[in-house]
């Protein structure tokens, strides 16, 4: 009955119909000269969602193809469900960041949820074990009813899923900010493990080999999920509640066991996770990256509602689904092998030679469209991009040095900003030591995960301080990608590689795509000079509400090795007696610091400078240090400045203290969120070995028993603390705002 | 001694059990399905956690109705020692093997993170490799771990020292008694909610867990050594 509905060709074109799915006049015309006849409303649904920013990249793929991507240890760039990269001994880690943003601006819980499903069937859908998660989360301030409403259930949808899976999730970062109040950002990062030898790809090769559909049936959720990212979110949000997804974690678990003794079987040819786009993105990919074409029959996909149309399956994005393409007459191993996890693995076409994707319904063809078409040849932009006013007006700034009277006072307040206070509340609620190979948990600066079987390890880290990146993208797109890179040496890891979750308002602002194109280019620049490539990421763009934006906010995911685990290395003091080392000089820096936040309520001026040259150094001089033994803490200096850093090296040690002496201007000295600097703790007969490695190390002070935190200034003291009291603050804090009435 | 390590759709801690059991002790285990007829060559039993039939229903209730639970229950009444870890204990607790019920977090969120549990029974074939009273770190990991009985139950395993583990100062879940583990009465069943098997390695956190593991063969090799 719903087919009759469907408008016809000259309809579609006539009434415009094209564009309530999101394509633009011309878009459509480019469609039309593509098939040389106008398309179907099934063929304008698909042309739709593959040429949505989402699914095409089309405002992106400019600025992506500047990303530096090579390197001898990546075995897997972009482009394909997630990048490789070699660790050594014939492995492989496979790794990719993802959002799920609006989604979960509408349903949190499912939202949040069904991102991590996304980003997990990514990683195995290449064959690899998926042995870590992470999430990095921004909300808006917790003072709103509406925000801990969505904090809530995003966790809870994480942690339901995610914990459900068995995939350990060992870490992520979480920022809150009134520029997040309407566009919450649930990204999520899944790390897995791979032999060189069981590398996939989503590629439909072979005339006559068998297109195959496995996993949970179809039903109409998330019809045109991909196009709804793509667009700024309805001013009321129950219009948008119908494109969310619901998942199903232990279908997912059933389907990943399954696919990771798949990939096992030289019957598979290709894999690929039905994700956005659903049947539309893997058919199309798969064949147009292969060469081939595919045709299907969609009477035999399994369908869980009723007379749905062509329309209506092709673009469900219904979770927990994977199409595989297996050697023609091999299909009942297959079948047999997916029945041992009571999963459904169901013949529905084959691989041809004419590169079309070719769909059959109810005896009909409903749609023929070339595969490139629809999966390389959507339209590219390149944007305007304009210099916005504010970046002139903060550039031409003088260094704010917020005034403040109590030293002591101050540090307690900013250990309760939510950005600092421990995540304990989050961290707690998700399962972080399942499979029993975390070395450390969630709350350092990166998570460690140990290689079963082996003396190696990995340290994963999410970083991204979007309030530099929003004053000065570019010096800020540098910090972001410095900064990952920083909490994986300290953890005792030397970076490999990064995936980044590129964040964004409207690129069709010029000062939006401004932002898009400068933090690039920082994160660029940084990636070469620390070595470390981008090996895939995602886009979200279009995240405003009422014309206006996040903070721009392109999260890194960096994953780092350790090469024995004699190696880790944590950020709390170890004992007593031990020396403390400052690496680098605070400078008069508060652009986008915690402290400017507190004592101004709002941030402004220039982001705190980096110059990469120094960075490299230092990370590299201390990486030497930790693998020769002669560093016992490290811990980076980041948000909140130095006199946080050594709080938190201070927090979980159990009766600890310590006595330190920071000269230069007071404020700077505890506060200034000056980049490129750490906290390390040395013994005292590593001394002369640790000083010779690292150049920039400056001896500040000693590890204590004294259970308090004294920083001294060159002329007085200036901070006095109970290290209980100030742990209680850092840790009660969210607990605290979650449960206040407001 | 051979180890059966049984696994369900939804488990997930099956590998770091299968492990404590291979590398740390250094005994043989297999992996057993839950379709599977066969436990008969196997000398003990574990239930790992996870999330098996997606907590459909109740966790544990429809684990409980597949056939291998046939097999569990008959090596439960031959007094071969049984092992319920997490959604294992859950398993045992819908099967009737062991007594009382399962409720949600007090908190209603799941928690993961180390606790101190104290060892309330060392008179186990469980835990006779741990002092009577020894506090030890074990990590817990569930949204559903809030042991409840009624009170005549509650009676029956003080009189019966079926309460091995209890949390010490802070029970996380709220479970009656701080209950952390019971064993059935004839001492031959344990349910428990913390995971030895994540705590069999100092780089992990915490190592208590192996002498669990270890009291287990112990046992078992006592028990044979005078049989034969």
């Amino acid at each position: 009955m719903q087919q009759m509905l469907e408008p016809n060709p000259t309809q579609i074109k006539d009434e415009k119909i094209y564009r309530e799915m999101g394509l633009t006049d011309e878009e459509f015309a480019l469609a039309e000269k593509m098939l040389g006849r106008t398309p179907n409303y099934t063929e304008t649904g698909l042309f739709s969602v593959m040429w949505s920013e989402h699914c095409s990249y089309k405002n992106s793929k400019p600025v992506l193809k500047k990303f530096p991507t090579k390197g001898k240890q990546v075995l897997q760039g972009p482009g394909e469900g997630a990048g490789i990269v070699d660790i050594g001994d014939n492995q492989a880690v496979v790794f990719k960041i993802e959002s799920h943003n609006s989604p979960s601006a509408i349903e949190p819980y499912e939202g949040a949820a069904t991102g991590v499903g996304g980003i997990v069937r990514d990683v195995f859908s290449m064959g690899a074990k998926p042995i870590a998660a992470l999430n990095s989360l921004r909300f808006g301030e917790l003072d709103s009813p509406r925000v801990r409403y969505l904090l809530e259930q995003a966790v809870a949808g994480i942690a339901d899923y995610g914990n459900a899976l068995g995939v350990p999730t060992v870490g992520g970062e979480i920022q809150f900010d009134p520029a997040y109040e309407h566009n919450p950002l649930v990204n999520a990062m899944v790390v897995g493990l791979i032999n060189h030898e069981d590398m996939q790809k989503g590629q439909a090769k072979g005339v006559g080999n068998t297109v195959m559909y496995v996993g949970a049936a179809t039903g109409r959720d998330g019809i045109h999920g991909a196009t709804f990212s793509s667009v700024e979110l309805a001013e009321e949000e129950d219009e948008d509640r119908a494109a969310v997804q619901a998942g199903d974690p232990f279908t997912e678990k059933l389907l990943m066991d399954a696919c990771l003794e798949l990939v096992k079987s030289d019957a598979l040819i290709g894999i690929q996770d039905m994700g956005a786009a659903g049947l539309t993105s893997s058919s199309a990919e798969m064949a147009s990256k292969a060469g081939y074409g595919i045709e299907m029959n969609l009477d035999l996909i399994p369908q869980r509602e009723a007379n749905m149309t062509a329309y209506e399956m092709m673009l469900s994005e219904s979770q927990e689904r994977m199409l595989i393409v297996v050697t023609k007459g091999r299909e009942q191993e297959i079948i047999d092998l997916f029945a041992s996890y009571d999963l459904e693995a169901v013949s529905v076409g084959h691989v041809t030679d004419d590169k079309m994707l070719r769909l059959t319904h109810k005896g009909n063809v409903v749609a023929e469209v070339p595969a490139d078409a629809l999966a390389e040849d959507a339209p590219v932009y390149h944007k305007p991009s304009a210099e916005p006013a504010y970046y002139r007006e903060f550039q031409a700034m003088d260094q704010d040095i917020p005034e403040i009277s109590d030293y002591n006072e101050t540090l307690i307040k900013l250990l309760q900003q939510p950005t600092i206070a421990s995540k304990e509340w989050v961290y707690s609620q998700f399962d972080h030591h399942v499979g029993s190979n975390t070395v450390v948990s969630p709350g350092s600066d990166a998570a460690v995960v140990r290689i079963r079987g082996t003396e190696k390890a990995i340290a994963i880290t999410t970083d991204c301080n979007s309030r530099y990146i929003y004053l000065d993208p570019e010096v800020g797109g540098k910090i972001a990608v410095a900064e990952a890179a920083r909490n994986v040496v300290c953890s005792g890891a030397e970076p490999l590689a990064i995936t980044d979750g590129l964040n964004f308002g409207s690129p069709e602002k010029p000062e939006i795509f401004w932002q898009l194109e400068k933090s690039a280019a920082g994160i660029s620049e940084a990636c070469l000079a620390l070595e470390s490539p981008v090996i895939g990421g995602n886009v979200s763009l279009f995240n405003e509400k009422g014309g206006k934006a996040i903070y721009p906010t392109p999260i890194i995911g960096m994953v780092g090795l350790i090469e024995d685990l004699s190696y880790v290395t944590t950020q709390e003091f170890k004992s007593a007696g031990d020396l403390i080392y400052l690496v680098g000089e605070a400078r008069d820096e508060f652009g986008g610091s915690e402290l400017q936040k507190l004592v101004h309520g709002k941030i402004f001026g220039k982001a705190p400078a980096i110059d990469l040259e120094v960075e490299v150094k230092r990370q590299k001089q201390i990486l030497q240090a930790i693998r020769g033994g002669f560093v016992a803490s490290a811990h980076d200096v980041s948000e909140g400045g130095t006199a946080i850093a050594l709080a938190e090296s201070l927090f979980g040690t159990n009766g600890l203290g310590a006595e330190v002496t920071l000269n230069g201007n007071e404020t700077s000295s505890l506060f200034s969120e000056t980049q490129s600097r750490f906290i390390l703790s040395v013994k005292k007969e590593h001394q002369e070995a640790f000083e010779q490695l690292v150049e920039d190390a400056s001896l500040i002070g000693e590890v204590t028993e004294s259970k308090q935190l004294i920083i001294n200034g060159a002329e007085k003291q200036l901070i006095k603390s109970n290290i209980k009291v100030l742990e209680e603050a850092w840790k009660g804090a969210i607990p605290c705002l979650l449960t206040s009435k407001g | 001694m051979r180890f059966a390590v049984v696994v369900f759709p939804g488990t997930s801690c099956e590998v770091d059990t299968f492990d404590a059991i291979k590398d740390v002790l250094g005994e043989e285990v297999d992996f057993v399905r839950h379709d599977s007829y066969q436990l008969d060559a196997y000398d003990a039993i574990v239930l790992p956690g996870g999330t098996s039939y997606g907590d459909s229903v109740r966790p544990g209730a429809i684990a409980r109705l597949q056939p291998v639970m046939k097999e569990v229950k008959k090596a439960a009444e031959a007094g071969k020692p049984i092992l319920g870890i997490g959604n294992g204990f859950q398993i045992l607790l819908e099967a009737g093997l062991l007594p009382g019920v399962m409720l949600q977090n007090q908190n209603l969120k799941f928690i993961c993170k180390p606790v101190q549990l104290k060892v309330v029974n060392n008179d186990t074939a469980f835990t006779s490799s741990y002092e009577k009273d020894e506090q030890i770190t074990i990590p817990i990991a569930h949204a559903k771990g809030n042991y409840y009985c009624d009170a005549a139950t509650l009676t029956e395993l003080q009189t019966n020292k079926q309460i091995i583990f209890t949390y010490t100062s802070d029970n996380p879940n709220g479970s009656i008694k701080n209950i952390a583990g019971i064993t059935n009465k004839q001492g031959n069943v344990l349910g428990m909610m913390p995971h030895p098997e994540r705590a069999v390695d100092e780089l992990f956190g915490s190592k208590d867990g192996i002498r669990l593991f270890q009291s287990i063969v112990r046992n078992w090799r006592e028990s044979h050594a005078t049989n034969a």
